[in-house]
């Protein structure tokens, strides 16, 4: 890991900073990491949730710690934000099998855009509608657009899984994961 | 008018082989006039056959049959000439004949010879080479027994079987430091006694002719003029190592050499010296052969024997080696083509005088197959340990068209790419090696400065990936992902991180692969890497190919970026 | 057959010459990864996950064909093999579609276990995406071409015990790819017996019984052993 976070005060503003992104995944992961019941209240002590899709904050900020990245980039808009999110941070997470191998997202992959919009819209959409993010040829999984330091494979990793990820991070430790969680679990 | 005398006796011991030959020698002499006509592949793609019609025609219509004999001849070697025809008793050779010419050829069969057409057969690409497995020098008829007989065939193995014990041929082969010509090189005699010393009721010798290394077609060659030679040595061979069958395993897209082998088979076993009894002796030696469906992995032993059985060309872990645990589980010698047609001139010349030529390390001679960006393309022979820059520049007439030399690509898909400053190595199995290449069978492709190093490296890798079995993982999968890493680096799309990944894999294949297939599919990524990094940096960093092949030189080789 | 000594990861231990270095190394509780070796059946050499380095020998050896010999020093452990090991996996995870968490034999599968043993979390090959197909037309079982990782232990379960040879490999390289009888529908095979034991002999999810939903299907290949012996006992 390049970077160690260290902060020992309870003021918000020096904390260590933690976002969490939403791309094309189900927000299963989102939802384990909500599974962490009472145990996130005392990590909310020690970190600074900046951006999440679970609070409402809109603008990515600059020198975020930590980001957890749910999900495969799927998309052009997927893609624009994960290129952002990676400047603007220094530990970045592919949390789960989205992020980490595209896992349900790509399972579009080996027939094509084009054949998928066939097929969603029986014909009434042979070319992508500008009207939302073009789609990409291919969900890919994050790591082969930016680069990730640390994989958090499972879907979804479980409560246990990202508290331990958080808790070693910001312990400024790179938690050893392959007994507790792999592809698919 | 009598183009060919055929004989139709049975030949049981050297005595009767020896008169055979003198009979023939002597229908031989009684022509003045004799004129052979290469009958190969190269030469009959540009009408030889018709040639040849031609001039005996002409003599036809002089009524000179009687004087004049004109036959089907072998390679010459200097194929870009084709076709050839050459006068022996004028020391004649004329190149590019066509079909107007054969009255010309056939007047100055006395007199003065047909200037414009003539073909310096005193140049170094004829006197420096060192013919011993082509020692006839096309001036043979192929699908003769009796020329073949004439011209001392068949002696050897008669040889063997009255003076030789099979382990004296053994010893003798040993002696020779002969070494597998198929492109491993493993010692030959070494081989045999393995293969002798199984106890087994059943023992098999198969001629690999499943030559399939882009560029290589010495074995074609060979199997086209020389196809009793073989044939002799696959007998001595089955003598020394106790197999009363054999195979001649040849790739289907070698029409001609499948033709010619299949009437020598049937044409040596009606004199007796191939079948039951050869000699009069009790040793029984049948041979068939099987056709290649064209998968180039048939190459490898075990494939091959696999293909001969029936099954699907798989190569099997090794151990246990063929010699042990071959075709149909039984003990069997295989070896290539050319090792076969050396073994001839070892038996009947003796392994002492064999050993004279070579390297301490590599005897004897090798053929290869001159092709790409040189001028005399075509087939020659020369001694092992001979320097590339001979092969090349002398023997080959240098590189055409006022091109500057690149590189050399020796040993066909697992091979490597030599560069221009170690063109002084020699030729031998452990110079090619430690220059990252290999021997192989004998294809030499020269590579001149228009070519891209990386494109090539593509190029084989494609081959690699479209020639893989798909038995095991790192050659069915690892190939098509290098292949797809060069492709994305022609196009400028590659990184340096991807770079490193390719290195990575050339490694994991190379050591993990189940055949040679694999274990070879790296090196011509590894060898260009080596020597020509400065143009994999160009096509990642620059976005340029040096050689214009990606794009024209100076040009951005990346491709207009769509939206999806 | 006699009795040989060698040492395997340091470890002295005994073995008869008639069996590979991967049994006696599993009898000696020394796990060495492969996934188309299969208790019951014939050995194949393809996945490579087996290769051992022996001392003396400059090529690795797969160690579910290499015989045992009196004085072998085995090692099947370093950081070379791991890391062969794990881009051979990662080959596997690139050439099909392989989709953990919605397969069926999601946390039932050795591809799966593989990559955990081994270390995995994520691919750095570039995926393939191959398009393949699902052949759902017989009556008990689905093949699902996407998950297949062309171990053949299926064609070899099929032909050796079984004795049907339903199953076999069609194309070569890259193309390779798992097909009943000639390349027809798996439904409309004449040879197949619906025995079921290419289903329990697959690794991954490739083969598995109809009607079991994500991570509901278990497979359990041991009886292959029995009827191996039996076989022989009865020969």
């Amino acid at each position: 890991m390049s970077s160690t976070i260290t902060s020992n005060t309870n003021d918000v503003g020096t904390l260590p900073k933690l976002a969490t992104v939403w791309l094309d995944g189900c927000s299963g992961c989102h939802m384990s990491l909500l599974d962490m019941d009472h145990r996130l209240l005392t990590l909310l002590e020690k970190v600074n949730l900046v951006y999440s899709p679970l609070v409402d904050q809109k603008h990515f900020p600059d020198d975020v710690d930590i980001t957890l990245v749910e999900g495969a980039i799927s998309s052009e808009a997927d893609l624009e934000k994960i290129l952002m999110v990676r400047e603007r941070t220094k530990i970045l997470v592919s949390l789960g099998d989205c992020a980490v191998t595209a896992n349900v997202p790509s399972l579009r992959n080996p027939l094509g855009v084009n054949a998928i919009l066939e097929r969603v819209s029986d014909g009434a959409l042979p070319k992508q509608p500008d009207t939302v993010p073009l789609l990409c040829a291919h969900a890919r999984p994050v790591h082969t657009v930016v680069k990730v330091d640390l994989f958090v494979p499972g879907c979804p990793p479980s409560a246990d899984t990202i508290h331990l990820v958080l808790t070693e991070l910001l312990a400024g430790r790179t938690p050893d994961l392959h007994a507790i969680t792999r592809f698919g679990l | 008018m009598m183009i060919d005398r055929k004989i139709n006796q049975q030949i049981s011991s050297p005595e009767e082989l020896a008169n055979v030959a003198a009979e023939q020698l002597a229908w031989q002499a009684q022509y003045q006039h004799r004129v052979f006509v290469c009958m190969g592949t190269a030469c009959q793609s540009v009408q030889s056959g018709a040639v040849l019609t031609a001039l005996q025609a002409e003599i036809k219509s002089k009524a000179r049959e009687n004087e004049c004999l004109v036959s089907p001849g072998g390679c010459q070697g200097n194929c870009a000439s084709a076709p050839l025809v050459s006068v022996p008793e004028q020391d004649l050779l004329y190149q590019k004949v066509q079909l107007s010419d054969a009255e010309e050829i056939i007047e100055a069969l006395a007199g003065k010879p047909v200037g414009r057409l003539l073909c310096d057969n005193k140049s170094d690409f004829f006197t420096m080479q060192n013919r011993v497995v082509t020692n006839h020098r096309g001036l043979l008829n192929p699908e003769s027994i009796e020329d073949y007989i004439a011209a001392g065939g068949f002696s050897a193995l008669l040889k063997a079987l009255t003076d030789f014990t099979p382990e004296a041929v053994v010893q003798e082969l040993q002696k020779s430091g002969l070494r597998g010509r198929g492109g491993a090189g493993y010692p030959t005699g070494l081989k045999w006694s393995t293969v002798a010393k199984t106890r087994a009721e059943q023992r098999y010798v198969i001629c690999n002719a499943d030559e399939g290394d882009p560029g290589a077609f010495m074995n074609r060659s060979v199997l086209e003029d020389y196809p009793f030679r073989v044939l002799e040595g696959m007998a001595i061979a089955a003598y020394a190592v106790g197999a009363s069958k054999g195979y001649v395993y040849v790739r289907a897209e070698y029409p001609l050499a499948v033709e010619r082998v299949t009437k020598a088979i049937r044409n040596a076993e009606k004199h007796g010296l191939l079948g039951n009894k050869i000699g009069s002796m009790s040793f029984d030696f049948q041979v068939e052969i099987r056709l290649g469906a064209g998968a180039f992995v048939c190459g490898e032993e075990t494939a091959l024997i696999s293909s001969i059985e029936g099954g699907k060309g798989l190569p099997c872990p090794r151990p246990p080696y063929p010699a042990e645990s071959g075709l149909w589980g039984m003990p069997t010698l295989i070896n290539n083509v050319e090792t076969f047609a050396n073994v001839v001139p070892i038996i009947s010349g003796g392994a002492e005088k064999y050993a004279t030529i070579g390297t301490p390390t590599s005897k004897g001679t090798k053929t290869f197959a001159l092709s790409g960006s040189i001028m005399n393309t075509g087939l020659v022979e020369v001694p092992l340990g001979t320097s590339l820059r001979k092969m090349i520049f002398d023997i080959g007439g240098g590189v055409p068209d006022g091109h500057k030399f690149k590189a050399v690509q020796t040993g066909g898909p697992a091979g490597g790419c030599i560069p221009e400053e170690h063109l002084d190595a020699t030729i031998d199995y452990e110079t090619l090696m430690e220059l990252g290449s290999f021997m192989g069978s004998g294809g030499m492709i020269v590579m001149d400065d228009s070519s891209c190093m990386v494109d090539v490296a593509k190029f084989f890798m494609q081959f690699c990936a479209a020639e893989s079995c798909g038995k095991c993982v790192p050659c069915r999968v690892g190939t098509a992902h290098m292949h797809d890493m060069l492709d994305r680096i022609t196009k400028g799309e590659g990184t340096m991180e991807e770079l490193g990944q390719l290195e990575s894999l050339c490694d994991v294949v190379k050591f993990t692969s189940l055949c040679g297939l694999g274990q070879g599919a790296p090196n011509p990524v590894l060898s260009t890497l080596r020597f020509f990094k400065g143009e994999y940096l160009a096509h990642i960093v620059g976005h340029t190919c040096p050689a214009g092949v990606c794009a024209p030189v100076g040009q951005d080789i990346r491709r207009p970026t769509c939206a999806l | 057959m006699r009795v040989v000594t060698l040492k395997i990861n340091g470890q002295e231990m005994s073995g008869r010459d008639d069996e590979d270095i991967l049994h006696v190394a599993r009898e000696h509780d020394i796990e060495i990864p492969t996934l188309c070796q299969l208790d019951g059946i014939s050995e194949w050499g393809g996945c490579r996950l087996c290769l051992v380095e022996i001392e003396g020998s400059a090529k690795l050896s797969a160690a579910c064909v290499t015989k045992v010999s009196e004085g072998m020093v085995v090692n099947t452990e370093s950081e070379r093999l791991a890391g062969y090991r794990k881009t051979i996996v990662e080959m596997l995870f690139t050439e099909g579609n392989h989709v953990c968490s919605v397969c069926v034999s999601n946390n039932n599968c050795e591809l799966q276990d593989m990559s955990s043993d081994l270390k995995i979390d994520h691919i750095s090959l570039p995926y393939r995406y191959p398009l393949r197909t699902v052949d759902a037309s017989h009556d008990l079982f689905i093949f699902d071409a996407n998950r297949c990782i062309l171990c053949t232990r299926c064609v070899r379960v099929c032909d050796e015990a079984e004795g049907a040879h339903t199953w076999d490999i069609a194309g070569r390289g890259i193309q390779s790819q798992l097909v009943s009888d000639l390349h027809q529908p798996w439904g409309e095979s004449t040879s197949c017996t619906s025995c079921g034991k290419c289903v329990e002999a697959c690794p991954t999810g490739a083969i598995f019984e109809k009607g079991k939903a994500a991570g509901e299907m278990v497979k359990d290949a041991k009886f292959l052993v029995y009827l191996a012996e039996m076989k022989a006992e009865k020969s």
